[in-house]
């Protein structure tokens, strides 16, 4: 399942985006995937990594303006 | 001043002490290494609890507690080198207290021209930035080195994770921190550029779809191995960066950095044979960092790092290779 649309997360602060997404992948089924808007900057450097911490993937980057757009697909329970 | 005491003199002294302290019933040699502290007021002392790298047990900490209503004034102090003291203690209380510490296998601080006890953060068993496993390795050192008397002045050792360095292991006479030596396996990259947003300094650019990094700009920080999604980028080796010399203080000195990458086993024998350089060296009360500075860090590398076996920082290029900033350099 991929949710419809990206999360917008532009102007979300670290950790709050992060916590978000974590919300949002508690709710979905292992394997399902994710689009999110994470600005440049802090949330790009702290929101991938957390992400690959907690055994979730991220499948696609791709830059947006300003802003990146994340493809992740949720982590093994 | 400065003056020393012929040695029957001295032998003298020695004798008069611990006729005193069996009169005072105090464990002479338990008092050795120190751990109580004079404070202001008369006959009242700090009892400063050995804790290595901050970290204590619940047990450990009841214990404080517990000493602190019975001997202190009910409170305690957290220092800035992670130890626990108690205040306003009597000097007729110190065996009483030693006594109770050792029910539980602990003991006071070390003090003096001795190795003090190690400080360390967290490290990588549960902070994120953590390359090394600090707490462990700050235990042995407490373990193996404990109160060993240097000849000279104090020894101050800390650990710290990553380069973040919040340690501060610049500053002491022997600091170890915690590096990554980083490498792409290209096969297995998918050139999402995120090791590249990730990277503070700047030292990695995607070139043609991958990843190149300029190593004079790498501070060895392990990011770009840690965000990477797909395992690409990953570590070729990881170690210790071992620094000495520093010191905070009236005149604060910045450490050199004298090696590189040095596995748990290989940092011991560094510490070893740095004590014993600095114990035969060393000239009266100066800290390593003076001696160093006296007859050049040129027989220290070689006298204590080369014969390790590591990789030595002893050129230009090494020091720029681990952006080495130790103001003692020529
Ligand atoms: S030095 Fe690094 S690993 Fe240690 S506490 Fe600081 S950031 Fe964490
Ligand atoms: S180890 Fe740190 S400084 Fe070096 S390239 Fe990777 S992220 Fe950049
Ligand atoms: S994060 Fe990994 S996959 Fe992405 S560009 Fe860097 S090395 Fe390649």
């Amino acid at each position: 399942m991929t949710e419809p649309g990206p999360i917008d997360l532009r102007g979300v602060l670290c950790p709050n985006n992060f916590v978000y997404i974590k919300l949002k992948l508690e709710e979905m089924a292992p394997g399902d995937r994710l689009e999110v808007l994470l600005d440049d900057g802090e949330p790009m450097r702290n929101v991938p990594r957390s992400l690959k911490e907690e055994g979730h993937r991220i499948l696609k980057v791709s830059p947006e303006g300003e802003q990146y757009r994340l493809l992740i697909q949720r982590g093994p329970d | 001043m400065g003056e020393l005491l012929a040695e029957p003199k001295m032998e003298a002294l020695k004798a008069g002490l611990v006729k005193e302290s069996r009169h005072l019933k105090l464990n002479f040699n338990e008092l050795k290494s120190g751990g109580f502290i004079k404070q202001t007021q008369r006959d009242l002392f700090t009892a400063r609890l050995r804790c290595p790298g901050g970290r204590l047990t619940a047990e450990q900490l009841r214990k404080a507690a517990e000493l602190a209503e019975k001997h202190g004034r009910g409170e305690v102090h957290i220092t800035v080198r992670q130890s626990v003291e108690i205040p306003y203690v009597n000097y007729r209380d110190f065996d009483a207290l030693n006594a109770e510490l050792r029910s539980i296998g602990w003991s006071v601080a070390s003090c003096g021209a001795r190795v003090r006890v190690p400080t360390a953060c967290a490290g990588c068993s549960y902070n994120p930035n953590g390359l090394m496993e600090t707490q462990k390795v700050c235990q042995e050192v407490d373990r193996r080195f404990f109160g060993q008397a240097t000849g000279h002045h104090k020894f101050k050792v800390s650990f710290s994770g990553c380069p973040i360095d919040c340690f501060r292991t610049r500053e002491m006479d022997l600091g170890f921190q915690g590096t990554l030596d980083p490498g792409l396996e290209e096969t297995h990259c998918n050139g999402c550029g995120l090791c590249v947003k990730s990277c503070e300094e700047g030292a990695l650019v995607l070139k043609d779809g991958l990843p190149v990094r300029d190593a004079d700009k790498c501070n060895w920080c392990g990011d770009c191995v840690k965000v990477c999604p797909v395992d690409a980028m990953v570590a070729r080796r990881r170690g210790w960066l071992a620094r000495v010399g520093g010191k905070h203080g009236k005149h604060p000195l910045y450490a050199y950095e004298v090696a590189a990458f040095l596995h748990d086993d290989q940092l011991y024998s560094l510490m070893e044979r740095t004590l014993s350089w600095y114990e035969t060296n060393g000239s009266g009360r100066e800290r390593i960092g003076a001696t160093i500075a006296r007859l050049g860090l040129g027989k220290y590398l070689s006298e204590v790092v080369r014969s390790l076996g590591v990789e030595t920082i002893d050129s230009p290029l090494a020091r720029r290779k681990f952006k080495a900033g130790g103001n003692l350099y020529d």
